[in-house]
């Protein structure tokens, strides 16, 4: 019993960090570019924006873009790159906000009643059967009806709704988590509930939860801008993709570059969250 | 079951290679393999888990071909199965030669009831009528010992028992009236008298269809209750090879003792076990000599250097190491 | 009080069956899994108890029933004399750092995402084995205890092979000290080599820290290797307990007999001295009346079809649960 090298030494040593091999996922690169990008214009939107966004001039309505005004102009003669650029800190907000709170609760609840069972699961079964039994945006629209229109209500319909497919994901995540003996070994080694659930099965569940949510992020992107189509999302004159896509929506054939340019913005955006998540299911996954 | 070795082999093979991975990194699985199985013989491949023993049957039936690179010849009737192609290897697989692995559930369709699925290889590897392949299917779950065969042939897989599944694994596969089955650790899923009662059914269907078996298993009891032919597999290559009475009886290679002594068989109660220090080579890096040398109490200086040929006579004692176990002390005993 | 750390008074386990509305409605019971039946044994201080059976034969649900995963729906598991599922006794941590388990699947008792230093530095830190500045000085010491090299502290359960990782979770377990181990099948999922190590391991803490051990494996010749006393079980019940060496080299049990046989032997000439056992476990779910071993019993006569046998020792034998135990000894 002398020689007891670790077996996978040199196995591991050849094993990329999921750093490295994250460089090698192409896609994976080009979501992170363009998310990347995307959060420096959110930030510092008035560095890249040529104009005010809401500056209005008279003299310059509704023109097609031109080197002056690359995508052109409204019919306030604002210029509609820097209301695009403008919208990006609206509408990555929006990304966040109206999915943080409902991955958090979802996570929380979803943990709870996974591990613990019983009848909070059969009641919480019932509560997610009643919810996804409507078409998501119905409900939000529901919501917003009842609260009122704004950018606030609408993160606090979102996240009403939005919860429970994060909590049904979690539910599920950590029942199957538990059939692994780590989860039993830390029963038997005497940890309390909450330490066995918050420091051994939360971290071996994100893993779904992690990816779901970058899906989450565009459809957040896409529900908040079709919420502000319908007003019932962030209120005009704010620079806000759906707003945009709204305010041209009646000068399609004569002012395209109006509605074009915000839904090229949003198919952006959601294109790059979906291609991170995609990378993330393979990056995250626990070596073994 | 003494003398078989007078009987052309019905399956040779030599020089098996198989090498998985792609690119920069090459996994050499299997090196180097050769053995010959008999009409009726059985021959057990032993060896710890990557060892390579499980690759070794899959690359005779060509299944490893998807996932890495096989050379060398696995001769049956005059031909070479490693350069089949896929279309006449499908012909062969189930039919000449059938397979049956350690989890059968995983190995059945679920959804197919075990009539249809014995139906199923008879109708691509027989010329039966439908009455006749009906009947033999109930002929063959006879013969695997399920009660009631006939009723049963309507029902699921997930109706049978572990033991039975592996019955039922056991009856398909030889349906077609294999002349070689390939068996990867067909009972290690099961209880003990589940076992013995799944090889007992191995050892009397070898008999009398005067077929031959190739059962691969890490347990040295399965392959001395069942076995007239053993290969003792380390890293990839066959370290000893001989008919299982003398390999097991005065085992050569250090590596054969070890395993051997491992077991707590006529042992002292509570006594500590032979064990062979450090843990099996990483097939990724492989020492340049002997693959067991840095394990092994009889090591040299050679055998860091270079590495031991096996003796390539097939159906004779063969050991691949430079210092064999010649002193008997107990090492079975 | 008897030197009995564990006692285990006549558990039963059932676990329930699922039923649809149509069977609420027709009144039809629910179909419910027998896993343990009746169960007694004493755990004496500082002994190797081994418990043999068949998979579904209950053995690992009893392990799980001992330290407190699963709950009896009759009988107790007194620890001291206390039955540790009192409620006022659930609440108390402390039995679970005395009396502690260990996993047969060594890829999934431990957490993957954490390392070594942190699975056990969790342990030493929840249960106060010692001070914060203590820790590192404790780690390297377990590390020595189970033979793992020290830059083990610092990997990730992926890094592991099977064995150092079985080597890891007996680290943990003996982190906090506790005086019985219940080891579930801990060698199964091992080569042969890589067992004889984690055997010896075994064997040489429960020398140097005084521990009691019950090992639960089917690995009969493991089991006897190992243990001072076995019990074996059949469909959640105890057919027959004793001593090791004895109930090996003479099981009285029938049951004992054919599972003894089925074990291969390493010797070819062997080959074929067998005792068949028919059919298979019958399901737990069903358990036949009588003698629940009645239906694969070569020995049966029409009182076991329906008269439970209770287990009495036998002279110069271990205790036996069969009718016929003096008749069927002496074949």
């Amino acid at each position: 019993m002398t020689d007891l090298t670790l077996a996978s030494g040199p196995k591991a040593a050849q094993r990329p960090s999921r750093f490295q091999m994250a460089l090698k996922k192409p896609g994976f690169m080009a979501g992170a570019a363009i998310i990347g990008a995307s959060t420096i214009l959110a930030l510092f939107p008035q560095v890249f924006a040529p104009h005010d966004p809401n500056f209005i001039d008279y003299l310059a309505v509704r023109q097609p873009p031109s080197w002056q005004h690359p995508f052109g102009t409204d019919l306030l003669g604002r210029d509609t790159f820097s209301r695009v650029i403008w919208a990006y800190s609206v509408n990555m907000q929006m990304a966040v906000l109206a999915t943080v709170f409902a991955l958090t609760i979802g996570v929380i609840v979803g943990a709870l009643v996974g591990y613990y069972r019983g009848i909070a699961d059969m009641i919480f079964g019932r509560v997610v059967d009643a919810i996804i039994t409507f078409p998501f945006l119905v409900l939000v629209i529901a919501v917003v009806a009842v609260l009122g229109p704004g950018l606030i209500n609408m993160y606090i319909a979102i996240t009403l709704v939005g919860w429970v497919y994060y909590a049904r994901l979690m539910r599920a995540e950590v029942i199957s988590q538990m059939s692994n003996d780590y989860a039993s070994a830390g029963i038997v080694m005497g940890y309390s509930d909450l330490r066995i659930i918050f420091r051994h099965l939360l971290p071996n569940a994100m893993t779904p939860i992690v990816v779901y949510w970058m899906t989450d992020m565009a459809l957040a992107i896409l529900l908040g801008s079709s919420l502000g189509y319908l007003g019932l999302g962030a209120q005009p004159p704010q620079a806000e993709w759906g707003v945009l896509i709204a305010e041209g929506r009646n000068f399609i054939t004569t002012a395209w570059w109006l509605s074009l340019m915000p839904g090229i913005a949003i198919v952006l955006t959601g294109l790059g969250f979906s291609l991170i998540g995609d990378g993330l299911a393979d990056l995250l996954r626990p070596r073994g | 079951m003494t003398l078989k070795t007078v009987h052309t082999p019905l399956l040779s093979v030599d020089g098996l290679c198989t090498t998985f991975g792609s690119g920069d990194v090459s996994i050499p699985a299997v090196r180097d393999v050769g053995f010959s199985v008999s009409k009726g013989e059985i021959l057990g491949l032993v060896g710890e888990s990557g060892s390579g023993k499980s690759v070794t049957l899959r690359s005779i039936l060509g299944l490893s071909r998807r996932y890495g690179d096989t050379t060398g010849s696995v001769l049956w009737k005059g031909e070479n199965l490693v350069s089949k192609n896929e279309a006449d290897m499908r012909r062969i697989r189930g039919g000449e030669i059938a397979m049956i692995f350690q989890e059968p559930m995983t190995s059945l369709n679920p959804l197919l009831t075990v009539g249809v699925q014995i139906d199923e290889t008879l109708k691509s590897h027989t010329g039966l009528t439908a009455t006749e392949r009906k009947a033999r299917a109930i002929e063959m779950l006879d013969l695997v010992g399920i009660p009631a065969a006939r009723s049963r042939l309507g029902e699921y897989p997930h109706q049978f028992s572990g033991g039975m599944r592996q019955r039922v694994m056991i009856a398909i596969a030889l349906a077609a009236r294999p002349k070689l089955l390939l068996a990867d650790e067909p009972t290690t899923a099961l209880d003990v008298t589940i076992q013995a009662q799944i090889l007992d059914l191995i050892l009397s269907l070898a008999q009398d269809f005067d077929m031959g078996v190739i059962l691969v298993t890490h347990d040295l009891g399965v392959v001395a209750q069942t076995c007239d032919q053993v290969a003792v597999m380390y890293a990839g290559r066959i370290v000893e090879q001989g008919a299982v009475r003398e390999v097991l009886r005065t085992p050569q290679h250090p590596y054969t003792v070890g395993l051997m002594r491992s077991v707590p068989e006529n042992v002292p109660p509570r006594t500590p076990l032979y064990s062979i220090p450090g843990t099996p080579p990483s097939l990724l890096s492989l020492p340049a000599g002997c693959a067991f040398a840095p394990r092994c109490p009889q090591r040299t200086d050679l055998c860091a250097q270079s590495r031991p040929l096996l003796a390539t006579e097939t159906g004779q004692r063969a050991v691949a190491c430079f210092n064999q176990v010649k002193n008997r002390g107990g090492a079975a005993a | 009080m008897s030197d009995a750390v564990l006692e285990i008074r006549d558990v039963n386990l059932a676990f329930q069956g699922k039923r649809s509305v149509l069977d609420v409605l027709a009144n039809r019971p629910s179909r419910d899994v027998h896993a343990l039946n009746g169960v007694s044994l004493d755990l004496k201080r500082g002994e190797t108890l081994g418990v043999v059976g068949e998979s579904g034969c209950g053995k690992s649900t009893l392990a799980r029933c001992i330290v407190r995963l699963h709950e009896p729906t009759g009988g107790e598991v007194l620890f001291q004399g206390r039955d540790v599922f009192e409620p006022a006794e659930r609440r108390d941590r402390t039995y679970n750092r005395r009396v502690q388990m260990m996993f047969q699947d060594p890829y999934s008792s431990l957490n993957p995402r954490m390392t070594t230093r942190q699975i056990l530095s969790e342990a030493l830190t929840v249960h106060e084995m010692c001070t914060e500045d203590e820790v590192p000085s404790m780690l390297s010491g377990l590390m020595d205890l189970v033979q793992l090299p020290q830059d083990a502290l610092d990997k990730y359960p992926h890094e592991f092979s099977g064995g150092q990782r079985q080597r890891i979770a007996i680290a943990r377990a003996l982190a906090v000290e506790p005086e019985v181990l219940i080891a579930d099948e801990l060698v199964s999922a091992l080569d042969v080599s890589v067992q004889a190590q984690i055997v010896n391991l075994l064997l040489d803490l429960q020398e140097r820290l005084g521990l009691t051990i019950l090992f639960v494996a089917h690995d009969l010749r493991l089991v006897r290797h190992v243990s001072n006393r076995v019990a074996v079980i059949y469909l959640g019940r105890i057919v027959e307990i004793g001593d090791s060496e004895t109930l090996f080299a003479n099981p009285s049990h029938p049951y004992s007999q054919a599972l003894l046989s089925a074990a291969p032997s390493l010797d070819p000439d062997e080959k074929g001295k067998k005792i068949h056992l028919g059919g298979e476990l019958p399901s737990p779910m069903d358990i036949p009346p009588g003698c629940p071993f009645h239906v694969r019993c070569r020995h049966k006569t029409p009182k076991c079809t329906t008269e439970l046998p209770a287990l009495r020792p036998l002279e110069g034998r271990g205790t036996v649960a069969c009718h016929h135990a003096e008749e069927i000894a002496n074949v």
